[in-house]
């Protein structure tokens, strides 16, 4: 009998999630982190975190394949649950990308950034992906902030944004163009538009705060 | 504040080992990418680049190896290009641990290789590396097979092409400074970084902190690539911020 994961990292088959369960090795060496497409193993696991690079309308379709929606539904009603950048944008409702549904979690769209709201610093054009290493302003406190300055810089890259419907979900802002949601919080759900295991220090120390979480805000 | 402008050191690695004589004090091993990753993760690099420029098949695999040690304990953005020819070769360096993969040779030889990459794994992590030389005429043709072959084709028209294509991220280095330390080509890196949607990574030619300004202040860059500078210890990575941020850019500290 294999012991349950302490922490399971959802696979579903898109793309590499070695980054993803390195550092969380990293931050925790002495808990089990399982990378798993198995329903019955992320329904056992103690926490979840649940990635995702590419398409949404990809992400979504392979997640069904797998028969991982349900699993990542439960989990995300039921213990520490941590979304990163598509794992996040799945969580909601409905994504511009590809005009997909999402599993709905949390109420909310998915938007694009729009192109033509260019407003470069030092001339040039607005690119998109939004790539690269920008501030996270925390807007309430949550555990998985602890130790962490507002404004700390994480890794992002990513060409579409989430609009939660309820205020109440926001959990941190950054500016690229306007501000947007970097983070979100809703119950035992928190979930990241940037790259925490890409993200050095802080996203290391964010990580540290997630394996610690019991899942509860304040 | 917002979005800070990146410092990429890049790493030239043959049969698993860095060369070009990195020289850091205290370093016990100097050709160990693990070791040498390590201290400009330390340092602040904002990601890092490896070329692998291994000329042998049979050690054509050591790369993975690299990467793999690497991205266990380094955790920013890994970028890996040399040697890639097909969609296949994407996904072995991306399983190894890479964020992104750059496409040189192989997005001018085939450039549906760009397309289903960007496809399967997404943009973000499709780099197409653009070598560029001056043609004489006011414009930069796009050059392939590390420097040694003219394509005739123009490199804004083809980074444009690059981004239809799927490409996430241009890195693009002009032949004639790369080596020089004169800085970067200006004209080049500008007239591409307007062109295009996607960020521009500046390479080729660094010899001083200015020139590391010059590329995003009058060239646009989004990024800047360096080696020597950085790995004969002329400069450290932190050197660099610092200047970058008495310029007015802003850069990620601390």
């Amino acid at each position: 009998m294999v012991a349950s994961a302490d922490i399971a990292v959802v696979d579903y088959g898109m793309g590499n999630l070695r980054s993803v369960a390195k550092a969380l090795e990293h931050v925790a060496p002495q808990l089990n982190v399982v990378v798993t497409s198995e329903p019955d193993v992320v329904a056992q696991a103690g926490r979840v975190v649940f990635p995702g690079v590419g398409a949404m309308g990809d992400c979504m379709r392979e997640l069904a394949v797998r028969g991982l929606a349900g699993a990542v539904r439960e989990a995300a009603r039921s213990k520490p649950f941590l979304g990163i950048c598509l794992g996040m944008q799945m969580l909601f409702e409905h994504s511009e990308e590809g005009d997909v549904a999402g599993l709905g979690i949390l109420p909310g769209q998915v938007r694009r950034f729009p192109e033509s709201l260019a407003v470069p610093e030092h001339g040039g054009r607005l690119k998109i992906p939004h790539m690269g290493w920008n501030q996270v302003y925390p807007v309430r406190p949550h555990p998985l902030w602890c130790g962490l300055t507002d404004g700390a810089r994480f890794y992002f890259v990513h060409s579409y944004y989430v609009e939660p419907a309820q205020d109440a979900h926001l959990g941190a802002t950054t500016d690229y163009v306007f501000s947007f949601a970097s983070a979100v919080a809703a119950d035992n759900v928190f979930a990241v538009q940037f790259h925490p295991e890409k993200s050095q220090q802080a996203g290391l120390a964010l990580l540290g705060n997630f394996v610690e979480w019991n899942g509860k805000i304040v | 504040m917002g979005l800070a402008k990146r410092i990429i050191p890049c790493l030239d690695v043959n049969a698993g080992r860095v060369v070009k004589g990195v020289s850091f004090v205290g370093l016990r091993d100097a050709g160990d990418p693990v070791e040498i990753a390590r201290r400009y993760d330390r340092e602040g690099a904002d990601e890092l680049t490896f070329l692998d420029i291994t000329a042998s098949v049979e050690q054509r695999g050591m790369i993975l190896s690299v990467i793999e040690a690497v991205a266990s304990e380094v955790f920013i953005p890994l970028t890996v290009g040399g040697g890639v020819r097909e969609v296949a070769d994407v996904r072995r360096l991306l399983n190894a641990g890479a964020d992104k993969v750059s496409i040189n040779t192989t997005a001018v030889v085939n450039p549906g290789v760009v397309s289903e990459a960007a496809g399967r794994f997404g943009s973000q992590c499709i780099v197409v590396a653009i070598d560029a030389k001056e043609n004489g005429r006011g414009g930069w043709e796009v050059y392939t097979h590390g420097g040694r072959n003219a394509t005739g084709l123009d490199a804004v028209a083809w980074a444009e092409h690059m981004e239809s294509m799927g490409a996430g991220e241009i890195l693009l280095t002009s032949i004639d400074r790369d080596g020089t330390r004169n800085g970067f080509n200006l004209p080049l890196t500008r007239a591409v970084a307007d062109a295009v949607g996607i960020p521009v990574i500046a390479s080729g030619g660094v010899g001083n902190l200015q020139h590391l300004a010059d590329g995003i202040l009058q060239g646009h860059a989004d990024a800047v690539l360096a080696a020597s500078i950085f790995h004969f210890g002329e400069y450290s990575v932190q050197d660099a911020k610092a200047w970058l941020q008495q310029q007015g850019i802003e850069v990620r500290t601390g």
